[in-house]
């Protein structure tokens, strides 16, 4: 007889507003204050403590718009934040600070998140969604020069695109992007020469989230429809469809895998957050808190395994916190 | 009946003028069905035979020349023969000439599509008559585009119209449509706002496929006009018509032109196909996974709680009045889920309904699609229809007010008239009501319109009644097959029906029913038909029909075909409504001259169907008089 769901370890309320990107900072030099960051819809960034589960500090960079991507660079004293109002800020959060150094004019008004990858100490590359509509920007922080831009050829049509992920198979080899664009097609890019490698179509409707693990060369996408796509890159660097898994409930906002490659977690415009396995995609858990759409689902970063935790967002204004499968 | 054999210099004037007189005298058939034939086999190879034919012809007298070129059209096998039999005969000879462009094209309409096609394909195949083509299809674009014979000319005739003007318009060469462009272009337009304004569906059908072809032609890059409507086989035996190439086709350009674009798209298609990968999904192979799978570490919960995602529609009627009143789009998941779940919820609770039918009813005319919802509009009807039955009088009052108002759209109006038709079916033969439920939603009045058979109908059933009830005399009454219930159509059927026809000759500044708008005329005056058949054994049939009288008496002679179909079927439901003596006590003089006006449209009314209705109601009426004589009075 399987076990019913286990509840949210805790649940952070005090938002008051739909709660869109989560980012854990619970490792690194300074592990003792664990930390869970949040973007909301009123925009505000909301710094929580994970001991008292209350909010340490909110940052209001983005003119009271939707922030809906947060991520740091190499620790909690440096943030990244990205805006409807077309920005994204860099913060100094260090010493208690809470100033924005620097920001981006991205001109997009799309929702595509950006995605950073660190490529040598004090180097980030930054795919980013530009103002012309079908293309990916590059740059290169903190310096922001723009590294490239990838443009699909004319008459491809694949419309907006939706996410990205940035990855390098290691350290100093090239780095590459993947991106999930609106006519539901996945597209892997060369960043240096700046041209497309491969293109999948993976979804009828918008590719909503996607993640990769680079280990295994495997990546999962989402879309608004029923069905999760699995797809792998074999040695020649072109996509495949691996398999296809269909959802009870249509409708995916994000996914992520979790940083040991064992699980992943699905945040479902059906209130629900589902949890596979990553191997051979097993359905593992249902975790139904939420009563509206979850709009991100975050793992944490902790290097004690079993301290590791599953945070998720949703419109419903809490962000709900699991402890699950942290034991293996 | 004799032939010329060997190469003999006779006098063939004396052979033409026996044809022309015999054809004149109409055997046509016997002497051309033999002559043709002959003729064709003989002039085909033979050049001294086609002389000798076209001599033939030429010299047939003026009298006999219409006869014996009308045969000869009919009976050639196709527009090559005729060109070899006749040559150059309708260049050369006037009558002739009037015949071919003038009378078998816009005068007389009874020809098939083959002697059709011969007859331009004819015209098509030599240089010199090329100009009589081009002519005869200005003439025939003229007469397509006029307002006047769009509206008064049979449809079998505006079909054929239409027919003659594709097959025009698939023998036309590109220097000649560049010539003519601009005459296409404008009679075009003209013709299809004529034919778009029909209330005929088949006259507009035929105003868009020709419209399409005639553009297609003149516009060969660039956009062309497209319409949508239903294709049938008419359409398609129509657009057949364009694509035929002549045979013995002099121009050579154009298969290559087909063939150019066919190349042109092939390199295109491995193009896009070289970076694409289709979604073939590569089945793991599952046995030759030799590792371990540590996932058997994860035990999965469990997940039977996991189910779609329903959303609830509320269950009382004020509360789906709030959601569907409800601002913004805050729960469109819910105003869906209200909008499905309303017509049931308002029938399983007719006592909350009638609290707050007026104020439903209100909502429900005003209500516009938020989300995509399949088969929105059926769903809105029947959720009407519902209110209006549960509350008949105040519902009913409230419609038809807001059918004489201003600032309502016409589909809006014509929205009233159909929610009225149904919910006077369900109300007078509640029995039928899961029958009729889907043939009724889309155009009731087509259904409905009585007959004389189903005033035979009638009669079986009653007769079905009779013997049932005769034979379980001994045994009681018994259950009937059909439980009976009292008519709920008759404490309402005059609010229906008076408020209606009360003020249609009052213009509104928005609304015009003796006006513009004919079309929602034409619908009223349909739905009044119905309301009259419906309303049989109601207390208020008499007046009804009385009023109904008058009111086609006022409108007989409307240009709209619609509305006279429909005003005939008002009479037709009258003369099956009304009890029989009632309406020869009330109505003889109006009756007389209604039958006299029956008469006159029988015979002379430009439209088909007018023609048979007026029919079916002389007969009713014949049929209602033998009735009266057979009752001893």
């Amino acid at each position: 007889m399987a076990l019913p769901p286990p509840d949210p370890q805790f649940v952070l309320r005090g938002t008051s507003a739909a709660v869109h990107t989560l980012h854990f900072s619970c490792g690194g030099p300074n592990p003792d204050i664990p930390l869970l960051f949040s973007g909301s819809e009123n925009g505000f960034i909301h710094v929580w403590n994970l001991k008292t589960h209350r909010v340490d500090t909110a940052l209001d960079g983005h003119g009271r718009k939707s922030v809906y991507c947060v991520e740091t660079m190499g620790g909690k004293d440096r943030l990244l934040s990205q805006g409807r109002d077309q920005r994204i800020c860099l913060w100094d959060l260090a010493e208690g600070r809470t100033s924005v150094t620097d920001s981006v004019f991205t001109e997009h008004v799309g929702f595509c998140r950006c995605s950073l990858l660190k490529v040598a100490q004090g180097r980030w590359l930054m795919a980013m969604a530009a103002r012309s509509l079908e293309e990916v920007q590059i740059l290169e922080l903190p310096s922001k020069t723009s590294v490239c831009t990838l443009k699909p050829e004319v008459g491809a049509k694949l419309g907006m695109p939706m996410c990205l992920k940035l990855w390098q198979l290691s350290c100093g080899s090239q780095p590459v992007l993947l991106a999930g664009y609106e006519d539901g097609s996945v597209v892997l890019w060369n960043v240096s020469m700046g041209k497309a490698l491969s293109q999948l179509i993976c979804h009828q409707e918008p590719v909503m989230s996607l993640d990769f693990d680079s280990e295994k060369a495997k990546g999962i996408s989402g879309s608004s429809e029923k069905v999760l796509s699995i797809w792998s890159l074999n040695e020649q660097q072109n996509l495949q469809v691996y398999k296809t898994h269909k959802l009870v409930n249509a409708g995916i906002s994000d996914i992520t895998i979790r940083p040991d490659k064992k699980i992943l977690a699905t945040a479902g415009w059906d209130h629900r957050i589902r949890i596979f396995g990553w191997k051979k995609l097993k359905p593992l858990a249902v975790l139904d808190y939420h009563t509206a759409t979850v709009h991100c689902v975050s793992f944490s970063d902790h290097s004690n395994p079993w301290e590791r935790l599953l945070a998720a967002g949703s419109k419903d204004q809490r962000i709900s916190v699991w402890s699950i499968y942290a034991q293996t | 009946v004799c032939f010329m054999s060997g190469g003999l210099d006779c006098s063939i004037t004396f052979v033409s003028h026996i044809l022309g007189k015999v054809c004149v005298h109409g055997r046509q058939k016997e002497i051309l069905g033999v002559l043709v034939p002959r003729l064709t086999d003989l002039t085909k190879s033979d050049c001294i035979w086609q002389r000798i034919c076209w001599r033939l012809v030429e010299c047939v007298p003026d009298r006999g020349m219409e006869a014996v070129v009308l045969g000869f059209v009919q009976r050639a096998s196709g527009a090559d023969t005729l060109s070899r039999l006749l040559g150059n005969l309708v260049v050369k000879n006037k009558k002739a000439q009037f015949v071919v462009t003038q009378k078998m094209l816009l005068l007389q309409y009874g020809h098939t599509t083959t002697v059709l096609q011969n007859l331009l394909g004819y015209l098509s195949l030599d240089s010199l008559r090329r100009t009589l083509l081009l002519r005869v299809l200005q003439e025939l674009l003229e007469t397509w585009s006029s307002s006047s014979a769009v509206k008064h000319s049979p449809a079998e005739q505006q079909l054929y119209i239409s027919k003659a003007i594709l097959i025009c318009l698939s023998h036309l060469k590109e220097p000649e449509i560049e010539s003519c462009r601009q005459v296409l272009l404008t009679s075009m337009m003209e013709g299809v706002k004529c034919h778009l304004d029909s209330s005929l569906p088949q006259l507009r059908r035929l105003g868009m496929v020709v419209a399409e072809s005639i553009s297609l032609k003149i516009n060969t890059e660039g956009p062309i006009l497209k319409f949508e409507y239903k294709e049938d086989d008419e359409t398609r035996e129509l657009k057949s018509l364009v694509v035929q190439t002549p045979p013995f086709c002099v121009v050579p350009s154009l298969p290559d032109d087909e063939s150019e674009k066919a190349g042109a798209v092939l390199p295109l298609v491995p193009e896009s196909n070289e970076k694409l990968h289709s979604a073939v999904p590569v089945m793991p192979d599952e046995e030759l996974d030799a590792e371990l799978d540590s996932d058997d570490d994860l035990i999965p919960y469990d997940m039977s709680e996991d189910k779609e995602l329903k959303i609830k529609a509320p269950v009382y009627i004020r509360d789906c009045i709030e959601v569907l009143t409800g601002s913004g789009s805050e729960d469109v998941d819910k105003w869906e889920a209200t909008v499905k779940a309303l017509e049931s919820l308002v029938r399983k609770n007719p006592a909350a309904t009638r609290e707050v039918s007026v104020e439903l009813a209100k909502i429900l005319l005003h209500l516009e699609e938020k989300t995509c919802i399949e088969g929105f509009v059926e769903l809105r009807q029947r959720a009407q229809v519902a209110v209006l039955t549960t509350d008949p009088i105040p519902v009913v009052e409230y419609l038809t007010s807001q059918f004489y108002s201003v600032n309502y759209s016409l589909h809006q109006r014509m929205d009233i008239l159909d929610v009225l038709v149904l919910a006077a079916q369900e109300l007078s033969c509640p029995k039928f009501h899961g029958k009729t439920n889907h043939s009724g939603a889309q155009k009731p009045c087509m259904q409905l319109l009585p007959g004389s058979d189903s005033s035979k109908d009638w009669r079986k059933i009653v007769d079905e009644r009779i013997k049932s009830k005769t034979r379980r005399f001994d045994m009681g009454q018994s259950h009937v097959e059909v439980a009976s219930c009292p008519n709920k159509f008759n404490a309402v059927a005059g609010h229906f029906f008076f408020p209606l026809i009360q003020r249609f000759d009052r213009p509104l500044t928005t609304f015009d029913l003796l006006g513009e708008d004919h079309l929602v005329l034409g619908r009223l005056v349909h739905t009044l038909a119905i309301l009259m058949y419906l309303a049989v054994n109601t207390v208020a049939v008499t007046a009804m029909g009385k009023a109904l009288l008058e009111f086609v008496w006022a409108l007989r002679f409307h240009t709209d075909s619609y509305v006279r179909q429909g005003l005939l079927s008002c009479v037709s439901s009258l003369l099956l409504s009304v009890p029989a003596e009632w309406i020869l006590a009330d109505m003889t003089e109006e009756l007389l001259e209604t039958q006299s006006w029956l008469g006159d449209v029988m015979e002379k009314d430009p439209d088909g169907d007018c023609r048979r209705l007026a029919l079916q109601n002389l007969l009713l009426m014949e049929n209602l008089k033998k009735k009266l004589e057979a009752v001893p009075s």
